[in-house]
């Protein structure tokens, strides 16, 4: 018996090992995935240009522009004359976010009334210019309380703030532990899902039906090459985030061993139940598609889960992956063990449970 | 061969016609380009939303006095936060931990005397959670405006006054709500015509290699310019039913405004699925094998179509050599036209580079494979 699953297993890895082409595409992609991605993936906002358009002559107009000018998230400033300019400048995106001084902006402030400042974003990329426009709120908030404070004004509070597991807030302690998930995805769906309806299409399944092998054996067979495909990519991903990004890890390394199989079989799971509905490569590939794209989007990976309406909660709850990614994030930054693990563990051993048993019983429906 | 094969239209359309026959009858086709673009638009549309609009933030008031529970009224009532009070910290470092609050906010026992004391400053202690980075960031300016507003009015009821001297008005072009889902559902489209253009191609002719039909089609008159049409034209026609279906979807489901030319949307369209068609059609000739064909796609075309292309991360912000890499990504220069159309409408500047871009992308891929496209069995 086991025996001849070492054999299938065998079979398997062979397939998928032995030619050059094949070996370099699973492992290629994921080493340049790594070189690109972490660099690319940030959401703050640097490089982006200012324009300033400033009607203004007064002193506290140019020292906020000063102000403005050096400020870190815009290495370039643009100082425009007109409104005609401005408006040019944002519509051709050469610049973010504009800043316009109306022309009493300064003896308003001389004369202690507050001073309004426009600002127009590019709502084309509302996110990116959101944030820009929070950088140029906090400099001219700074600079306001400044004032205060110099007109002989107290300030009576304060805020302390402090940013747990992550300091200094950095974009990339957040997106590789991520990645890690995201790839394996990517790998081990395409792996198992394909496997069974290459077979199909090629013919050889009704061969590997009459051989002595069960059903369960065929399908543990199909399973644990993408199993050990998936755990040797997320291997090398958490590897190169741990030393290469530096990103901490805080947690118990057994606990993301035992996490990361749970989550390959719940892969797995899901890619035997897609392709138990598939007749084709193709049909396969792009079952693998529908599931993995809203499986990516829907996981808390592009905007977080708690922001969704009820309905998409509900299904970010079966997804796997978003099990999985707080897992990571947990294991890297949170100092995660078993035990705060287990809330995000059991929904992921629930699926795997469903979608195995359901692709079994489509398997043996089959046969009969 | 004594005779060069001529073109022939008549042959042409007879394998359009089996192609397109081989996309109708396969559900797996009508699945991609029908079924899967309503799902990303309705995922796009109402699932993701990047204005964090619903945060958990803990609150631990150890000070029972009036200011402290003017304060925590005040964040109370802000619309974005949802407050859950709770009465030690090990409590809130818990849900911290285990992601049921992005934040906290800590009250000390002096809050409110050290607030009357004119040499003191009462600290309010804000702890964010920092693997979630963005939302970290929201969680902190949210809270500071509610702080600042409380500050305000708090020193308005003495009467003293203490407003902010520069008030910032905001305004969005484009998009006056600056709402996230009228940038994410065009960038969305773009991911469906390279999901249709480049994945689903990128399996056809592999797939005629593997089950041996390819030697069979090449034993006839075929040339090779009818052979790539051939595969060319039918998922053409798939994709630009697929990108009205999307534009209708996107205007009258999600109320995405749409403030350009169909005609140019159609070019740019046609333009997009040139390169992606070309570039799948390229991956399908060379590798000739439907497993690894199908990996490359979602190498070359997805996964760059969705981390490089500005969609979700800002081009802007990248590094000098990734920046160098996305002006090769066409899904780049088509998201950037799309976005263009749907919400300024036109702006000839952006859109002749765009279009140039494309142009050059659609020419390249498209020729490479027809390059590589040989009537020849090795």
């Amino acid at each position: 018996m086991l025996g001849r699953l070492f054999t299938l297993i065998r079979k398997e890895l062979l397939l998928a090992l032995r030619d050059p082409q094949s070996r370099r595409l699973l492992i290629l992609p994921v080493l340049l995935q790594l070189l690109v991605f972490p660099f690319a993936a940030t959401l703050e906002v640097r490089n982006a240009t200012l324009a300033i358009l400033n009607n203004d002559r007064g002193a506290e107009a140019q020292e906020l522009v000063k102000r403005l000018a050096a400020a870190r998230a815009f290495p370039t400033v643009q100082l425009v004359t007109d409104q005609a300019a401005l408006t040019r400048t944002i519509d051709e995106q050469r610049s973010l976010v504009a800043v316009e001084f109306p022309a009493d902006f300064s003896r308003r402030l001389q004369q202690g009334v507050s001073a309004p400042l426009l600002t127009i974003v590019d709502g084309r990329r509302s996110n990116s210019a959101q944030i820009a426009l929070g950088y140029v709120q906090s400099i001219v908030q700074d600079y306001a309380e400044e004032r205060t404070r110099a007109a002989g004004g107290e300030v009576p509070s304060r805020i302390v703030l402090r940013n747990r597991y992550n300091p200094n807030l950095e974009y990339r302690w957040f997106l590789l532990p991520s990645l890690v998930a995201i790839i394996t995805t990517l790998g081990s769906l395409v792996v198992t899902a394909l496997s069974i309806a290459r077979e199909r299409e090629q013919g050889t399944f009704e061969q590997l039906l009459v051989s002595p092998l069960t059903p369960a054996l065929i399908m543990l067979g199909k399973t644990v090459p993408a199993l050990l495909i998936a755990f040797g990519q997320a291997l090398v991903i958490a590897l190169a985030a741990i030393f290469v990004y530096q990103v901490p890890f805080t947690g118990s390394l057994f606990a993301l061993g035992v996490c990361m199989i749970l989550y390959a079989l719940s892969l797995a799971g899901f890619g035997l139940f897609i392709s138990s509905l598939c007749g084709t490569q193709q049909q396969a590939f792009l079952g693998v598609f529908t599931f993995m794209v809203p499986a990516i989007m829907l996981s808390g990976f592009v905007a977080p889960i708690e922001n969704m309406p009820a309905f998409f909660r509900g299904i970010a709850w079966v997804d796997p992956l978003s099990h999985f990614i707080v897992i990571l994030k947990g294991v890297f930054l949170k100092n995660y063990g078993l035990a705060l693990a287990w809330p995000n563990m059991w929904p992921l051993l629930l699926s795997t449970a469903l979608t195995v048993s359901l692709s079994y019983w489509m398997f043996r429906r089959q046969l009969a | 061969m004594s005779e060069p094969v001529r073109f022939s239209w008549r042959r042409l359309r007879a394998l359009c016609v089996k192609e397109s026959l081989q996309i109708v009858r396969d559900p797996s086709s009508v699945l991609i380009a029908f079924v899967l673009p309503v799902i990303l638009l309705t995922i796009f549309g109402y699932g993701i939303n990047l204005d964090a609009s619903r945060i958990h933030v803990g609150v631990l008031s150890e000070d029972p006095g009036p200011e402290a529970i003017r304060f925590v009224a005040a964040l109370s009532a802000s619309p974005v936060i949802e407050t859950h009070l709770a009465s030690a910290r090990g409590e809130l470092d818990h849900a911290l931990a285990a992601g049921d609050i992005r934040g906290y906010v800590v009250l000390q026992s002096d809050f409110g005397a050290r607030l009357a004391r004119p040499d003191a400053t009462a600290p309010v202690q804000v702890i964010t959670d920092g693997s979630e980075p963005n939302t970290a960031s929201f969680v902190a300016a949210y809270i500071q405006g509610v702080w600042s507003t409380w500050l305000a009015e708090r020193a308005a009821d003495r009467g003293a006054t203490f407003a902010p001297a520069v008030e910032l008005i905001a305004r969005s072009w484009f998009n006056p709500a600056a709402l996230s889902r009228n940038f994410i559902v065009p960038g969305s489209i773009a991911l469906i015509m390279t999901i249709i253009g480049a994945l689903l191609t990128s399996l056809v002719i592999a797939r005629e290699w593997e089950r041996g039909t390819m030697e069979a089609l090449l034993s006839t008159a075929v040339t090779r310019a009818e052979l790539l049409l051939s595969k060319v034209l039918p998922y053409y026609a798939l994709g630009m039913v697929s990108m009205l279906l999307c534009l209708l979807v996107a205007v009258w489901l999600f109320r995405v405004p749409f403030r350009g030319s169909l005609v140019l949307l159609l070019l740019y369209t046609t333009l997009f699925l040139g390169s992606a068609l070309g570039l799948g059609l390229l991956l399908s000739t060379v590798l000739r094998n439907q497993f690894n064909a199908a990996q490359a796609a979602l190498n070359a075309a997805f996964l760059p179509a969705t981390m490089l292309s500005g969609f979700v991360f800002e081009i802007a912000s990248m590094p000098a050599p990734v920046r160098a890499v996305t002006y090769l990504i066409p899904a780049r220069y088509f998201i950037s036209s799309l976005e263009t159309l749907f919400q300024a409408g036109f702006v000839g500047r952006i859109l002749l580079d765009d279009f140039l871009f494309l142009t050059a992308s659609a020419a390249f891929f498209l020729g490479l494979s027809a390059l590589r496209t040989r009537r020849r069995l090795d």
